[in-house]
């Protein structure tokens, strides 16, 4: 499979991204294809394991060898039911996965790793591009009504899973349009909506229905929502963002990203905000160094920021591997995204004490830094250095801090299902079954903030486990992770 | 002395792992004859002098005054019996052979012996004949070793006289012959046991059997006829046993009735059940009724050699003479033998038709009173030597100067040929020639004609009726079939598609670590629940490809015929080329109706909506059906699974054919018709292999070629057509199919049909029983309900959908092979190799907690082992301190053998390093090793691998390699693939490699399937013998591969004195092997451990060796269960390599490892990053957890651990649906005995007998001083390997270097033995006037080796052999003169000697890689099979060679005048040193001879060294 030498023959190589003076003007994505035959090259590079890493580095289980394989020998069509055999959305996981597939590629103990995750998004947009995607409506229907309470990338799995399956499923979703995070806490110039959009319509098409701007627990309760189906799946995501109480906090000008962000979203959607906000001119303060901190850095910088610095708490990783975090682990190592290539700066090892201002308006940040160091039990510590203090002028701060968990009031308080101690929603392991009999819940409401690829991967589970519920057993295929 | 009785041996059986009919021997044989019969008592002692002069081939148990039995078999000494009779009290008929004698063991218990008596009286009697008295047979049971006399039968003689009868004497020798049927099988039916007796071992009139359980020496001294003057006899069969069994007892001594046997039956089980089904048909108008009498033809208690006798005796009693007989029996290799006179090969094609080939490697010695000869197997496998003296004598034996014979006396020597008989005619006084034997026979009747009448070929099949075949399936249907019969993507994309595109198998590396089928979560085919038997030790795997001219897949089908008779029905049968049919093949069988052949179809499929009960009564009809077709007439039976449809699914084929076979058997109708299986599950060698093995005569795969259909108009296949890949496809599933074959030593197919070479793993005793009667199986599990809930499973996979979208509906991932997530589980996965190298890495023995706490729950899931948990209850655990400490249980561990060559130089280095800086040890591999690596380095390290290998290649096996180890292991199988020889492409062979394995760089190297000095387990005595004389110093390791039997093939090991024996698991193996061998050959090592153990420990041969195990070993869960399971060292193979890096990439053999561990590619070689202390690490982590295991078992050494399966139990929290109906009862048994269980004392290896200890202390000036000497000695053929413990002494103090040409010189005179000058060093100068035996040569490596008859000796040395078989094997260097023939496979994988010879048998040259042959007369069939390298030449006098050779690695071309130059200064030399007159005939001809020379080149060799030259002039 794949060619016997192509490791040795070939070197890693990503196409271009657009040069940053020209994406910088506008919210397209910023990835550029590869040439057919280059994308081939990149898949000859795949050395056909005898364990794949990656295929278990993946939490979908994608079978990665086989599809690489697909590319070398120009079997695209192949490629991309190979692709959909374990993953609904590639076209999305190619552009916004962080790959812990590569990093898990054999190759990558002792060169540079297959591009795995691009080669995804050029069999994905192909097969979109040629046709190959159509809807696969059930051949029987079950009758079976199923709830699916919100959008994201878990509750669109399941829901095309499940209504595959034969069941009737609908989609609510309290947001006017479809997608969640996908749609509202995603970029533009790191996903186009449009890709969102044909899933849509392949979802539809295949039978599953879509109720926009109704928020379960607001606009219909939950008591109805059980009553009219003969399931629920919580979707719902881990949408409380982790706040920073600290003096200051109720200034004018300190904001969370996830109020920011969407507002680019519309905007680029074709909304029209009356009173957007933006970074346009201004001197901005991102608090997190993960990637919704490099969302907002991105879209700071296209609307024009003055100057953009973003802080985070902890101390810089290192630049290659260390050997408490060996291959195939994900390694806490320097990264840097596409938008700080763009620009803005990064600090490490800072903690903000307090913001202050006049008139009810942001005009600084308050911060000390700090150093790491390793306790006795094996935990890093932190500790203030002494007249470290400094200030940082700003006119916007961005919190990218983090989820906290599934919002408790409303839905989950009416459900009344039981929650871990880290106040997610608790589900089996394997049937992702709530306390509550018929109510099931996956992605980041069961799991807690995690990646795009894990949302699908429990949606695609979880409508597993629905449909044994419903049916006694399920032949919806499964990739269980405790195999690796 | 412990001893075993018989019930302790049945409970053993019973209870334990231990098995009564596995049991091989193989020994000793001979005859001397006086030719024209003259009788005499001398004859006797002649017999019995040959007899003590081949003790060295017989084994002694743990009882060494017994040894395993010797006899004779005598013409009746008339004189003495009937001075005897008189005195006994009765009289004798006057003329000899009219009367009958009977030699008969009896119970010694008086009663029982009483009613013994008195039945065999009621028998006679009853078959009207006269008992005329019976005689003590006189004894001296005080020379019986104690084992023996624990046994000892009264031994008696009965003389019976022909009472109601005519005349005719062969009427009575018909009558003696019911009447020691009916008394075996009354004595059966009466339920006695084996040590009940009576046993027969002999009743004719002109032939008897004095034989027991005795040393050859103690034969005469306790029979006191032997030493009667009045006792005389005019031949004498002589025989000396060595037995892997066990408990040897009185009645398996040999001779039998009519034979003596040296070998291995090894299709035993599927002849047996042939006659036995062939039972029905027998009719005879000569015996009348009597037929009935006679079944089972066949005692079922007999050991293979009885079994054979059985059978000849009663073709011999159809009238056949006896040389027919045996012609039937083991015909000659006649399918591809070209030079064949016609009606020769008439005759084998017809005799095909009545019986198929007892087949395996043996020298069968026979005689009825008259004729005596032998005859050796198609391939020649055993040795034989025969003399003819001037006074008209015939010595036959397994070995030459058996009896001494001065050389003016001698007429003839020589030694019998593949196939050949030699046949001694005592009453014409002739010894007849082979051809004019089997001239005779051919021209008896007109076989021919015969078979042009009635024989069916494919050829003449009337072409299929238009419309029978069916149109290729549609996309749906197909998938839909495929996955009803559980095709997965691996299927097609690593079995099936290289199949298709390359004519063979596909090829894998790093074995096997999936779980057992029975421990699995997914659906098995039942195909999966068995595994491949294979030869090891007591018989040899052949080579399908280099000796493919003893191979063949012929096979006959349809009705058999009544074997008492000759008729042209005989033959009227449907013959096929291949048993793999095309579509076409089948439709033209199916629509076959003429008499005789007529073709029925019976569906074998059942409504899966019924559940296990819906197969149950599918399996009743199908069998019913089967029953009805052939009584209404059919003789071609097509079981079928077409068809498939919502509520039919397919029965799993193999259940189906071993249902109709066994069912077909038992109604007595199996000979009534012959087997077709249409099936769409067939589609790998292993699945085709198993429905011949169960009574298949063709298989049509139609899914595959269905499959493969697809594939190839998809364009998957390379660009071949759907045609094109079919006959790919077939072509390398008989390839497979005959490596399979092979690996069992099996060379044609009919024998293999039936023979079920197969064992069971986690199926239940009753389900195999009532399907696959006679196979063994372990852990009695799963039966017919599991088996079709799994066929129902893979069933509602296909058919649960109403539509189906072929694209989207994707085949199961498999991830047997590759590791896929949704695929099968394996133990190494991205979680355990992770975890580990992290732990080894880090050296934190936390991390590698962390690591086992996942292995030990994989191991759990998916081993045998983790079947099992510690018994805690009744113990009390000690303090950590006081167990051994670690550092010293780290010196049991080993690593596995893995070649350089194989992995990477650094790779090889590190693990040396490494397990020498812990005082455990790295085994070399079968590649040589670097004598750089023999000094160690600056910084103290040393990079030589304690262990070194001896495989079937000896690559690199040089005196001083084998003097820098501390342990030799002997190879004959590895997990990944035993039974099979293996090959390193040209393209690895580096100048490294080349120059440690002695061979040319980019020059393709092969390694035999058999080490060409084992095929029987005496050969192995012997060359660990030899090993001991070549480095005393070292121990001895033989490794075997677990499989059912290895118990008692250990127990031969252990007897031929190994001081180690490696129990290797048959899931491991790092090397490159056909994928089909990886996952079906070989059985878990917690199986084959506890057998060897139980069956050691029973024999007591236990405490006498070591046992060590190995496969998939990874925590100190796995060391105590490993240990306590009888193992007392370890072996770690796939894991050292991952502690250094390795991720089982699993394409060692691509050459592309990316981490640098197997891969010779430099590019690659610089990413290693494996260190010494990694593996250091690994190594002590096991011992710490061990220790720590054993602290709270309470243990504090691991000796006091071993065998101590009292501290094991079965799990109770089984969950898993098949694990758990396993009973591992047998598994933990304990025999009931008080033997050690553990190794106490080493080996007597006797090297202070050896006559080099007399040559050492001769040669004293040389090997201090380096002073030349002279030594002059005679010698006998019990001297063995001479000249080998002198050479090791200067191997020692002067390395490969040696000392200078001819330092020491010694001149033998006499007959050698065994491995003369094996493994020379240099500076000796060794000639032998006289003979020698096997193996002269071998190994050597350096020094010159001269032989030529005595002075006085006036037969042509040119026509008569003077040396034996296997000459030179692994020879590296030196030089030898032969002044007459050699035997079979001279210079087989020589690498470095010259030699000139006057002549060579069979297969000369064979895998040669250097040196240089002169061959001065003629050489046998398949000259330079598979040679690589090297050069003969041949002197061509008849212009026949080009016949003789094959021809596909070499060509022949016409000699260079450098090559003249050569090969002249040689024969010159050889005449100087032998006087040869040959010689000196083409020297004074030179002109005329030189152009008679062939020069044999091999095509690879030829190729590099052109390209060296085209290199060195551009330079």
């Amino acid at each position: 499979m794949g060619k016997t030498t192509g490791f040795l023959e070939y070197e890693r190589h990503l196409p271009e991204r657009r040069p940053v003076e020209e994406r910088v003007k506008d919210f397209k994505e910023i990835e550029r294809h590869l040439p057919v035959v280059e994308a081939r090259e990149q898949g000859a590079r795949c050395m056909n394991c005898g364990i794949p890493f990656c295929h278990s580095g993946c939490p979908l289980g994608n079978v990665i060898p086989d599809w690489n394989d697909l590319v070398y020998r120009d079997e695209w069509r192949a490629a991309i039911v190979s692709l959909h055999s374990t993953n609904n959305f590639p076209e999305m996981t190619g552009r916004i996965c962080p790959a812990p597939c590569e990093e898990a590629c054999v190759l990558n103990i002792n060169d540079d790793p297959v591009t795995i995750e691009h080669i995804e998004m050029e069999i994905a947009d192909r097969a979109w591009n040629e046709g190959w995607v159509k809807p696969q409506p059930p051949e029987r229907k079950t009758g079976k009504k199923v709830a699916v309470v919100g959008s994201g990338p878990a509750g669109l799995a399941a829901a095309q899973q499940l209504g595959r399956a034969g069941h009737d499923v609908v989609v609510f979703e309290r947001a006017d349009r479809i997608g969640g995070l996908l749609r509202y806490g995603i970029p533009d110039f790191k996903m186009e909506k449009h890709h969102i959009d044909r899933r849509i319509a392949q979802m539809e098409a295949e039978g599953v229905t879509f109720r926009r701007g109704v928020h379960v627990g607001v606009d219909l309760p939950f008591e109805r929502l059980e009553r009219e189906h003969d399931a629920v799946v919580l979707a719902i995501g881990s949408t409380t963002p982790r706040d920073l109480d600290i003096p200051g906090r109720e200034l004018d000008g300190v904001v969370l990203a996830m109020d920011f962000l969407p507002q680019q979203n519309r905007v680029v959607a074709g909304d029209t905000l009356e009173d957007q906000l933006t970074a346009t001119g201004k001197k901005v303060v991102i608090l997190g160094g993960g990637d919704t901190g490099s969302d907002c850095l991105g879209t700071s910088l296209r609307q024009g920021a003055e100057h953009v610095i973003q802080i985070e708490l902890m101390p810089k990783p290192p630049e290659a591997r260390t050997e408490d975090m060996p291959w195939p682990q994900w390694p806490m190592v320097l990264r840097t995204s596409s938008s700080q290539e763009e620009g803005g700066d990064r600090e490490w090892s800072i903690l903000t004490k307090r913001f202050s201002g006049e008139d009810g308006k942001l005009e600084k940040l308050h911060a000390v830094r700090l150093a790491w160091e390793k306790g006795d039990d094996g935990r890093m510590r932190m500790k203030e250095v002494e007249g470290s203090d400094f200030e940082i002028e700003a006119d916007l701060c961005l919190l990218a801090l983090g989820f906290v968990g599934p919002e408790k009031d409303g839905l989950l308080a009416q459900v009344g299902a039981e929650l871990t101690e880290r106040g997610n929603v608790k589900a089996t392991e394997d049937a992702y079954a709530t306390s509550v009999d018929g109510v099931f819940a996956c992605g980041d409401a069961r799991r807690g903030q995690s990646l795009v690829v894990w949302a699908i991967w429990e949606g695609r589970e979880c409508a597993r486990a629905v449909d044994a519920y419903l049916c006694g057993e399920s032949e919806l295929p499964s990739s269980p992770a405790n195999a690796a | 002395m412990p001893h075993v009785s018989f019930p302790q041996r049945r409970d053993a059986s019973e209870r334990g792992l231990y098995r009564a009919d596995l049991e091989h021997d193989s020994c000793g044989v001979g005859f001397i004859a006086h030719m024209r019969g003259e009788r005499s008592h001398g004859l006797i002692e002649k017999a019995l002098e040959i007899l003590e002069n081949l003790e060295h081939r017989g084994a002694e148990g743990s009882d060494p005054l017994t040894g395993d039995g010797a006899g004779l078999l005598l013409q009746v000494p008339h004189e003495l019996f009937r001075a005897e009779a008189k005195r006994n009290g009765f009289a004798l008929p006057r003329r000899a052979g009219a009367y009958g004698v009977g030699m008969v063991f009896l119970p010694s218990d008086e009663e029982l012996r009483t009613r013994c008596e008195q039945m065999i009286e009621e028998i006679v009697a009853d078959e009207e004949q006269d008992l005329l008295g019976w005689r003590d047979v006189p004894v001296d049971t005080s020379v019986c070793g104690p084992n023996a006399l624990e046994t000892i039968p009264a031994i008696r003689q009965f003389f019976v006289g022909p009472g109601t009868l005519a005349a005719d004497p062969s009427a009575l020798g018909r009558k003696l012959y019911v009447i020691r049927k009916r008394v075996d099988n009354e004595a059966r039916n009466r339920g006695l046991q084996e040590e009940e007796y009576p046993f027969v071992c002999s009743l004719s009139r002109r032939t008897i059997v004095y034989k027991g359980l005795l040393t050859p020496e103690q034969l005469p001294r306790f029979y006191r006829d032997l030493a009667d003057e009045r006792m005389k006899t005019g031949l004498a069969l002589v025989h000396q046993r060595f037995s892997t069994n066990t408990f040897p007892s009185w009645s398996r001594a040999h001779p039998y009735r009519r034979i003596a046997h040296n070998g291995e039956i090894n299709t035993l089980r599927g002849n047996v059940n042939w006659m036995r089904a062939r039972e029905p048909v027998l009719m005879s108008p000569v015996f009348g009724e009597d037929v009935d009498k006679i079944r089972p033809v066949i005692d079922p208690r007999g050991s293979d050699s009885a079994m054979f006798d059985d059978v000849l005796e009663l073709l011999v009693h159809t009238g056949r003479s006896l040389p027919h007989a045996i012609m039937m029996m083991i015909p000659e290799a006649w399918q591809k033998h070209e030079a064949m006179p016609e009606e020769r090969r008439a005759f084998y094609e017809y005799h095909s038709c009545v019986m198929e080939p007892w087949d395996g490697p043996a020298c069968i010695a026979f005689t009825d009173g008259r004729l005596v000869g032998a005859v050796l197997d198609r391939n020649g496998l055993r040795p034989a030597r025969y003399t003819v003296t001037k006074d008209d004598l015939v010595i036959m034996a397994s070995e030459a100067g058996v009896l001494d014979v001065p050389p003016n006396e001698v007429r003839a020597k020589n030694r019998l040929q593949p196939g050949r008989m030699f046949l001694v005619d005592t009453l014409s006084g002739t010894i007849v020639d082979d051809e004019i034997i089997k001239e005779e026979e051919s021209s008896r009747r007109p076989w021919q004609r015969w078979l042009d009448e009635s024989i069916v070929t494919m050829g003449e099949v009337p072409p299929a009726p238009s419309g029978s075949i069916m149109p290729p399936m549609d996309d749906g249907s197909l998938r839909r079939a495929q996955k009803a019969q559980g095709y997965t993507m691996e299927d097609l994309r690593i079995l099936m598609a290289p199949m298709a595109k390359n004519a063979k198998e596909g090829t894998g590396s790093m074995g096997n670590d999936t779980p057992l089928a029975v421990l699995s979560e997914r659906p098995q085919p039942l195909f999966n629940y068995f595994k491949q038997l294979f030869a090891q030790v007591t018989n040899p795997p052949i080579d399908p490809i280099r000796e493919e001219l003893v191979m063949t897949l012929r096979t006959t089908l349809g009705a058999e015929s009544n074997l008492f008779e000759e008729s042209p029905t005989h033959c009227r049968k449907l013959q096929l080329h291949s048993p793999i049919l095309g579509n076409e093949e089948l439709e033209q069988i199916r629509a076959l109706d003429r008499p005789g052949l007529r073709a029925e179809t019976l569906q074998a499929v059942f409504d899966p909506k019924a559940g296990p009960a819906g197969l149950e009564m599918a399996l009743e009809r199908l069998c019913r059906d089967a029953e009805q077709a052939v009584q209404a007439g059919a003789t071609l039976l097509v079981v079928s699974d077409r068809g498939l449809s919502a509520d039919r699914a397919p029965i799993p084929s193999l259940l189906a054919t071993g249902a109709v076979h066994h069912h077909l058997i038992r109604a007595g109708l199996r000979k009534a018709a012959g087997l077709i299986v249409e099936t769409g599950e067939a589609r790998e060698v292993m699945h085709f292999c198993l429905l011949i093995g169960y009574g298949a005569g063709g298989v049509n795969p139609y899914l595959a070629y269905e499959t493969l259909g697809a594939m190839a108009r998809a364009g998957e296949l390379d660009g071949k057509d759907e045609e094109q890949a079919r006959l790919a496809y077939v072509k390398a599933v008989e390839k497979g199919i005959l490596k399979v074959m092979s690996k069992m030593g099996i060379s044609t197919l009919q024998s293999y049909r039936g023979a079920q070479i197969f064992e069971a793993v986690g199926l239940s005793e009753r389900f195999v029983d009532r399907f696959f009667t006679g196979t063994p199986t372990h852990l009695d599990g799963v039966g017919l309900e599991t088996v079709a809930e799994e066929a129902i499973a893979r069933h509602r996979g296909a058919f649960s959908k109403v539509h189906l979208d072929v694209l989207t509906d994707e085949l199961d991932p498999g991830g047997s092979y590759q590791f896929r997530r949704r695929g099968e589980h394996h133990m190494w996965n991205p979680s355990t190799i992770g975890a580990l190298q992290h732990a080894v890495r880090s050296g934190d023995y936390g991390l590698y907690e962390k690591f086992t706490r996942r292995a030990d729950a994989e191991a759990r899931r998916d081993t045998i082992r983790g079947l099992l948990d510690f018994r805690t209850e009744d113990v009390t655990p000690i303090d950590l301190d006081e167990v051994e400490p670690a550092h010293e249980i780290v010196k049991r561990f080993k690593t596995g053998a893995m070649s350089f060559g194989s992995i990477s130089k650094e790779a090889h280095e590190t693990l040396a390093v490494a397990m020498n800086r812990i005082g455990a040890r790295s085994n070399s591999g079968e590649g040589g090793e670097d004598p750089a690596r023999f000094v160690r380095d600056e910084n103290g390290d040393w990079r030589r691998s304690a262990i070194k290998q001896v495989a079937s290649g000896r690559f690199g096996v040089t005196i001083e390699y084998l003097n820098e180890a501390e342990e030799i292991q002997i190879k004959i199988a590895q997990g990944a693939k035993p039974g099979e020889g293996g090959q390193l492409p040209g393209h690895k062979v580096d100048d490294n490699i080349a120059r440690v394995r002695h061979s040319t760089p980019g020059v393709g190297l092969i390694s035999p399937p058999p080490h060409h000095d084992i095929y029987s387990i005496e050969d192995l005595a012997q060359l660990i013998h030899d090993l001991k004389n070549a480095n005393p110093d070292a121990r001895v390791t033989v490794k075997l591969v677990s499989e059912v039997g290895v118990g008692t093939i250990a127990a031969g090991v252990a007897k031929a004195k190994a001081d180690v024996i490696l129990i290797s698991g048959g899931s491991g193996g790092t090397g490159a092997s056909p994928l089909t061998s990886i996952k079906h050959a070989g059985s878990p090592w917690e199986i084959g451990l506890a057998e060897t153990q139980q069956t050691l420990v029973l024999n007591d041969l236990r405490g006498r060796v070591k046992l060590e195990t190995d496969g998939q070993l990874k925590t100190g869960r796995d060391v105590a269960i490993a240990a306590m399971l009888g193992a007392e060292e370890f072996g770690f193979g796939s894991i050292s390599l991952i502690t250094m890096g390795c991720i089982m990439m699993r394409v060692c053999h691509l050459n592309t490892c990316p981490v640098g561990v197997a891969t010779q590619d430099p590019r690659l070689r610089e990413r290693f990053a494996g260190q010494p202390e990694h593996v250091i690490h690994f190594m002590t982590f096991v011992a710490r957890q061990l220790r720590e295991i054993m602290a709270s078992l309470g243990i504090r050494t691991v000796d006091e651990l071993v065998g101590r399966t009292d501290l094991l139990k079965p799990r109770e929290d089984l969950e898993h649906p098949k694990a758990k109906q396993l009973n591992l009862s047998k598994l933990l048994y304990r025999p009931d005995v008080e033997h050690p269980i553990r190794n106490v004392q080493w080996q007597d290896h006797e090297l202070e007998l050896a006559m080099d200890t007399v040559l050492l202390e001769q040669a004293r000036p040389a090997l201090e001083k380096g002073e030349p000497v002279e030594i002059q000695m005679p010698i006998r053929n019990v001297h063995r390997t001479a000249c080998t413990m002198l050479s090791s002494r200067v191997a020692k103090k002067y390395g490969i270097e040696g000392l200078p040409d001819a330092t020491i010189r010694i001149r033998f005179d006499g007959s050698a033995g065994q491995s003369f000058a094996a493994f020379l060093a240099n500076g000796l100068d060794v000639t032998l006037v006289g003979d020698a035996n096997d193996y002269f040569g071998k190994g050597m490596s350096g020094g010159r080796a001269v032989v030529f008859p005595p002075e006085g000796s006036d037969f042509p040395p040119e026509e008569n052999i003077i040396i034996g078989n296997v000459a030179l094997y692994g020879a590296t260097a030196g030089e030898v003169f032969i002044r007459g023939m050699a035997g079979e496979r001279f210079g087989v994988r020589n690498s470095g000697a010259r030699a000139v010879v006057e002549g060579v048998g069979d297969h000369g040259c064979e895998y040669m890689t250097g040196g240089r042959v002169i061959c001065l007369g003629p050489t046998g069939r398949n000259f330079a099979a598979g040679m690589s390298g090297g050069i003969a030449y041949v002197l061509d006098t008849d212009a026949s060679f080009e016949r003789h050779v094959n021809k596909e690695m070499v060509d022949l071309e016409p000699l260079t005048s450098e090559d003249l130059a050569f090969v002249r200064s040689m024969v010159h030399r050889h005449y100087e040193r032998t006087m040869s007159a040959l010689a000196w005939r083409v020297l004074s001809g030179w002109k005329k001879e030189s152009r008679r020379f062939v020069k044999v080149m091999p095509r690879e060799y030829r190729r590099v060294l052109d390209e060296r030259r085209g290199a060195a002039k551009t330079a």
